[in-house]
């Protein structure tokens, strides 16, 4: 029963943060297109629209492998999940429903319109559906980050008489405060990403001589929009979520810092190793009191330690969390520091011609990407051992009647189609981001379809 | 309630098969009577924008059960757990299809994609019609209410089932037919020419099929199951469920046969969505049978949700579903009239 429960786990766990490297750079994506089309309209500029022209296409393939990856997370609630969807389908059922029935009919349709309709919708038509696009995918983020956060502080729930539980208030489960900064957090952890892949696209264009205009603005948007965006990650949506965990789960945050002990003035950890033998930080490099002050704006403050909680309600692994959290942290400080210093370069005039600086943004796409999968697994490892926060341990959730080895052949499965899907993806995205933006002007035939 | 949330789930699987079964069975005809690249190009962009939409009615379908009937959504899920994992990568490289095959010009590459769309296409109306198949048959429920089907044992629908049994499989057929001949109605519809004429040979033919394993099933089920047909006893309106199928299957011949396209992709929705009112009506009030002890069997009345979620969900559930309609209509008028294949660059 162990294996099976591992195996599923690791079936969710990877078929949602593959799942999950799409729709970041969609939700990104979806925000900076509509900034193009909005600047393309208000001046009338079609140097613009072909911008908006050249992402579409970038945002259309990955949207599309966004959604075949999404569809299986839907499944797994019931095939890998059933005695979760059992006991809480009463409650989530709502929001994954809702997503369904607002998010992805608002969103797919509007996006076909997008890519094929430029000539027929016109000017306007052309920009709404661009902006409902973007409101379809992240109304669809609300709905998710919404069960996620119910799954995290569960509330507005009653137990039914067979053990499951029963929605009993709509608007606190849609206004859970676990909700506000875990969505705002997450979505500016999105724009960070597609702020980075537009630049790291600009940069590349830049060094290499060709489509020098756009390159520079796909670097400069990047740019701007990315220190924006990742600015607010960390305040004040990254310090409310910190504050949401230290309210409500107290042994989570313990375990993501590596507190161990119980403390007042405690130390933050910018460094060292979770020893689970000895029950200690190993090597640790500490900033004396900043952790009480950074939970409770006071030195002295108590700060809760693994130690205040029994053993069996601990997080199951709490080396991958603590790693987790401080790779998702420590990359989010050096995306400020390299966006910060682009802008420096900007506001100087000094950014397209500074190939070192060039190189660095073009190479640093990939770590937006890490950073959001790290802040994921902070959330879901340090909910363990709980699926439902309290009320359902992730041992009870699993389905009972499919066997680990049935799971361990579809994760395979999923692993090496996944892995075909993701070559494939980058070729095609290499080949389109090769081939450029269409000239400026060159306005397409549309699609009579 | 429990009648309405019912009534909602088959509804919306109906939308979906009549939707995503035009997609689906232009993929079928895509395999058997495109012949040149320009061919395959115009029926992929027939479906180009809408397929997605089609599509997200399956999910839609699935989160409402999901909502509406969190048992079922689990059991089921579970026990039929390898199919669904099949079903789910065949969706996977259906969709990779459309999307790749446009992406490279090299005829290898749209060949292999190609393939993958249709052939993908063909397997999933297949096994859609199965599954369907399988509901009706009904499943091994144990006495906790979850089960595991094994994907065939020795295709019989008694005792020890596996997913593939002669019913399933005769139900799969159905479905396969029906769809080809559907999504034949379809491109013939938004194409000309030769491509229009191949598409009336295709609908032809493929009616044959679908009035011959229709009636097959329909002589298998009152044979295997004979209490799926009580309810038109006890209810004789239902009775109009089929009547309303055997209409749409005349039109489907009747309206191809004078080239009136529009109203012979009517008539074979209409088969669809009566073929499915009167399996629901049929079913009612299971939502999946037990093969072990009816008793067992999962309903409306044992598997329904909190009543206070449920009042709250038919207020957004209204609001949504009218939205959604609101969509589709713009989108279809947006891409009415013919395919009008456009240059390389920009289609599929």
């Amino acid at each position: 029963m162990e294996d099976a429960l591992l195996i599923h786990r690791l079936h969710f766990g990877f078929t949602a943060a593959y799942h999950y490297l799409f729709p970041q750079l969609t939700m990104g994506l979806a925000l900076l297109l509509v900034i193009f089309k909005g600047i393309g309209f208000w001046r009338k500029d079609e140097f613009y629209n072909s911008a908006a022209r050249f992402w579409a296409k970038i945002f259309a393939l990955n949207f599309a492998v966004g959604v075949v990856t999404g569809i299986p997370l839907e499944f797994q609630f019931g095939t890998n999940w059933a005695r979760f969807s059992t006991f809480a389908g009463g409650v989530i059922g709502q929001t994954l429903a809702m997503e369904g029935m607002f998010a992805f009919f608002l969103e797919s349709t509007f996006l076909g319109l997008f890519i094929f309709g430029e000539r027929k919708l016109g000017r306007t038509g052309h920009l709404v559906t661009a902006l409902l696009v973007f409101l379809g995918s992240w109304l669809s983020a609300y709905f998710i980050v919404a069960t996620n956060a119910w799954m995290q502080h569960p509330l507005a729930w009653a137990m039914a008489p067979d053990g499951s539980v029963k929605l009993q208030d709509y608007w606190g489960l849609l206004l859970n405060p676990w909700i506000t900064w875990q969505f705002l957090h997450t979505m500016c952890g999105a724009v960070t990403t597609g702020s980075f892949v537009m630049a790291s696209v600009g940069a590349y264009y830049l060094l290499s001589h060709k489509h020098i205009e756009q390159g520079k603005l796909f670097a400069r948007t990047g740019i701007l929009a990315g220190l924006a965006a990742s600015l607010l990650v960390a305040f004040p949506t990254g310090d409310g979520q910190g504050k949401n965990v230290a309210l409500y789960q107290p042994a989570t945050l313990a375990a993501m810092e590596g507190l161990f002990r119980t403390q007042e003035g405690a130390p933050l950890a910018i460094i060292g190793q979770p020893d689970m033998e000895k029950l200690r930080l190993d090597n640790p490099i500490h900033i004396p009191r900043l952790l009480s002050f950074l939970t409770y704006y006071r030195w002295n403050a108590e700060v809760k330690g693994l130690d205040a909680v029994p053993r069996e309600n601990w997080p199951d692994n709490v080396p991958l969390l603590y790693y987790s959290y401080h790779i998702m942290v420590g990359l989010g400080t050096i995306f400020i520091a390299t966006l910060a210093a682009g802008a420096f370069l900007l506001w100087r005039r000094k950014l397209y011609g500074s190939r070192p600086f060039l190189w660095v943004l073009m190479l640093a796409f990939p770590f937006p990407f890490i950073a959001n999968t790290a802040g994921w697994m902070t959330a879901e490892l340090g909910r363990q051992p709980w699926l439902v926060y309290g009320l359902l341990r992730t041992s009870s959730g699993t389905s009972a009647t499919v066997s680990a080895g049935n799971s361990l052949f579809t994760l395979l499965g999923f692993l090496g189609l996944y892995f075909v899907i993701g070559v494939l993806f980058l070729l095609l995205v290499l080949k389109k981001i090769n081939e450029g933006p269409a000239p400026n002007g060159a306005v397409p035939q549309g699609k009579e379809a | 309630m429990e009648i309405l949330w019912f009534c909602i789930v088959a509804f919306m699987i109906a939308v979906y098969a009549i939707l995503d079964g035009f997609d689906l069975g232009s993929g079928i005809v895509h395999l058997f009577t495109a012949r040149s690249d320009a061919e395959r190009r115009t029926i992929v962009n027939a479906i180009g924008p809408v397929w997605d939409g089609n599509e997200v009615w399956l999910i839609a379908a699935g989160g409402t059960l999901y909502f509406a009937f969190p048992f079922v959504y689990a059991s089921s899920f579970s026990g039929f757990y390898l199919p669904l994992m099949i079903v789910l990568w065949l969706f996977i490289l259906r969709a990779l299809g459309i999307e790749f095959r446009h992406q490279v010009h090299h005829p290898l590459w749209k060949a292999f994609w190609d393939a993958s769309f249709s052939t993908s296409s063909l397997l999933l109306s297949f096994f859609l019609g199965a599954a369907l198949g399988n509901v009706l048959r009904g499943a091994p429920l144990r006495s906790d209410g979850y089960f595991f089907e094994p994907l065939w044992t020795h295709f019989s629908t008694e005792g020890e089932t596996g997913v593939l049994d002669w019913f399933t499989i005769l139900m799969g057929l159905v479905s396969l037919f029906t769809l080809a001949a559907h999504g034949a109605h379809y491109i013939a519809l938004k194409t000309e020419g030769v491509l229009r004429h191949r598409a009336h040979r295709t609908a032809r033919r493929s009616w044959w099929g679908v009035v011959a394993s229709s009636a097959g099933a329909v002589v298998a089920v009152s044979i295997i199951r004979p209490n799926l047909l009580s309810n038109f006893g006890l209810a004789p309106w239902g009775l109009l469920f089929p009547a309303a199928a055997l209409a749409g299957l005349g039109g489907m011949r009747v309206f191809s046969e004078r080239g009136n396209d529009r109203n012979a992709f009517l008539s074979s929705s209409l088969f669809i969505g009566a073929m499915l009112a009167s399996t629901a009506f049929g079913l009612f009030p299971r939502l999946l049978p037990a093969t072990t002890d009816p008793a067992r069997s999962l309903t409306a009345y044992n598997a329904i949700s909190g009543s206070y979620g449920l009042a709250v969900g038919i207020v957004w559930w209204s609001i949504a579903a009218v939205l959604a309609t609101g969509y589709f209509l713009f989108l279809f008028r947006s891409f009415r009239g013919k395919v009008s294949l456009p240059a390389e660059e920009e289609g599929y």
